[in-house]
């Protein structure tokens, strides 16, 4: 393995590990506001990491392009649902968990 | 190798698991939710197996608009059975329906054995058309080879497609009244959302449509992006105003199946074949009738997503 494959490694494993904590916590966070709060982590890091780690070992610069676009496009659509969600849940008075 | 395989087999159980879940679910809205991540799965395993105008289309059309077609529908039923209280009805009306529930079971072994028997009865490996495909490639005018089955040499079966289309909305259009009100109080997030994403959308179709001759794309990628700009822009509270815009509106919604009937009267007269296209204007033929298509397609399916009429019409005659 080249530096460049262990660099794509760790950040590959890095992307890895905040999805499967977002996953996590959409399975044990205790109402909709909080998870929503740890899906969105792991879709905008998560993704940024892999997205980062597929790029150093792309071979070509429009394939980085393609790929940033990719994660700019789910940033986007990300929070924009996340708030969606989170708003129309509010309104129909769903409170906020305390403990 | 071996993780190829695993991926490929968690995929499929996992497709089978979803589809379970969406059938056997009693609440509708989760139904609903596992119908579209089975869409998106199903258009994972086409990318698998190497057929990525399948999955495009699948991940579009059956995930993403068919999925806003069934939220609509749900949203729409709520609403009508909240003024409802047929409680009793319901309960006996179910009773007979888990009787007959039982008796499903027969039919649908005898189903799943006939299914089973014509699956094993196949040839191992058939090389299909796809060698008569490639020999006629050069005549068909494009050079991606599921644009040219599609809209050349069984340029017949999309046409239909798209008269059924039409005839969903005309259905839609004669049963279902006018569409219902613009809710009143759309997310500002939303509304910059639309305003952001529908450029880009329209910009990706155009894209999906002109590469559609050459590579995995064309009328029904594009058209379902474009249906889903519509969708989101209806979301967002945007309506047309239809009053001044009635008759372009039926215009493009017929343009698809009337331009590409035209084109089959045009070769059937000269060529005395039904959609048999000459091969020198075979290429022009196919890109006329595909950006007809494109825009019926979008104003269908988002006409589709509206419930109803649209209102502000004045009464035809």
């Amino acid at each position: 393995m080249t530096p460049t494959d262990w660099i794509a490694a760790l950040l590959l494993g890095m992307g890895g590990v905040f999805f499967l904590a977002g996953t996590l916590g959409l399975l044990r966070f205790p109402d909709v506001y909080t998870r929503l709060h740890a899906l969105t982590k792991a879709d905008n890091v998560g993704l940024g990491l892999i997205v980062l780690g597929l790029s150093v070992q792309a071979d070509s610069w429009v394939v980085v392009g393609k790929m940033l676009l990719i994660w700019a496009l789910v940033l986007l659509a990300g929070a924009s649902v996340a708030q969606l969600i989170a708003r129309s849940v509010l309104r129909r008075g769903i409170r906020l968990w305390r403990q | 190798m071996l993780l190829q395989s695993g991926f490929d087999v968690a995929l499929g159980l996992g497709l089978l698991w979803v589809a379970w879940q969406a059938l056997n679910s009693s609440d509708l809205f989760k139904a609903i939710v596992f119908f579209i991540a089975f869409g998106l799965l199903m258009a994972l395993a086409w990318v698998r197996m190497d057929a990525p105008d399948i999955a495009l289309a699948e991940a579009a059309i059956g995930a993403g608009v068919t999925g806003a077609l069934l939220l609509g529908a749900l949203a729409r039923l709520r609403a009508s059975n909240a003024g409802e209280t047929t409680m009793g009805q319901a309960g006996n009306g179910q009773r007979r329906f888990m009787a007959s529930r039982r008796l499903l079971w027969i039919p649908l072994l005898l189903m799943a054995a006939g299914l089973g028997y014509a699956v094993l009865s196949l040839p191992g490996y058939t090389p299909g058309l796809s060698a008569q495909v490639a020999a006629n490639l050069g005549a068909s005018g494009v050079s991606n080879p599921v644009t040219a089955v599609l809209l050349n040499f069984r340029g017949y079966d999309t046409l239909l497609e798209l008269v059924v289309l039409l005839l969903a909305l005309l259905g839609m259009w004669s049963m279902a009244g006018p569409a219902p009100p613009p809710s009143a109080e759309a997310a500002a997030v939303l509304d910059g959302l639309s305003r952001f994403l529908t450029p880009l959308v329209l910009l990706v179709a155009a894209y999906l449509l002109w590469v559609g001759t050459r590579a995995p794309g064309g009328a029904f990628q594009a058209g379902s992006l474009l249906g889903a700009a519509g969708v989101l822009l209806i979301l967002a509270g945007w309506r047309a105003n239809v009053a001044s815009t009635a008759l372009s509106l039926r215009l493009v919604l017929t343009a698809g199946p009337g331009v590409f009937v035209a084109v089959a009267a045009f070769s059937l007269l000269m060529s005395g074949q039904m959609l048999k296209y000459p091969p020198a204007y075979a290429g022009i033929l196919i890109l006329i009738i595909e950006i007809a298509a494109t825009l019926s397609i979008g104003l269908t399916l988002a006409g589709l997503f509206l419930g109803g009429r649209p209102r502000g019409e004045r009464k035809s005659p």
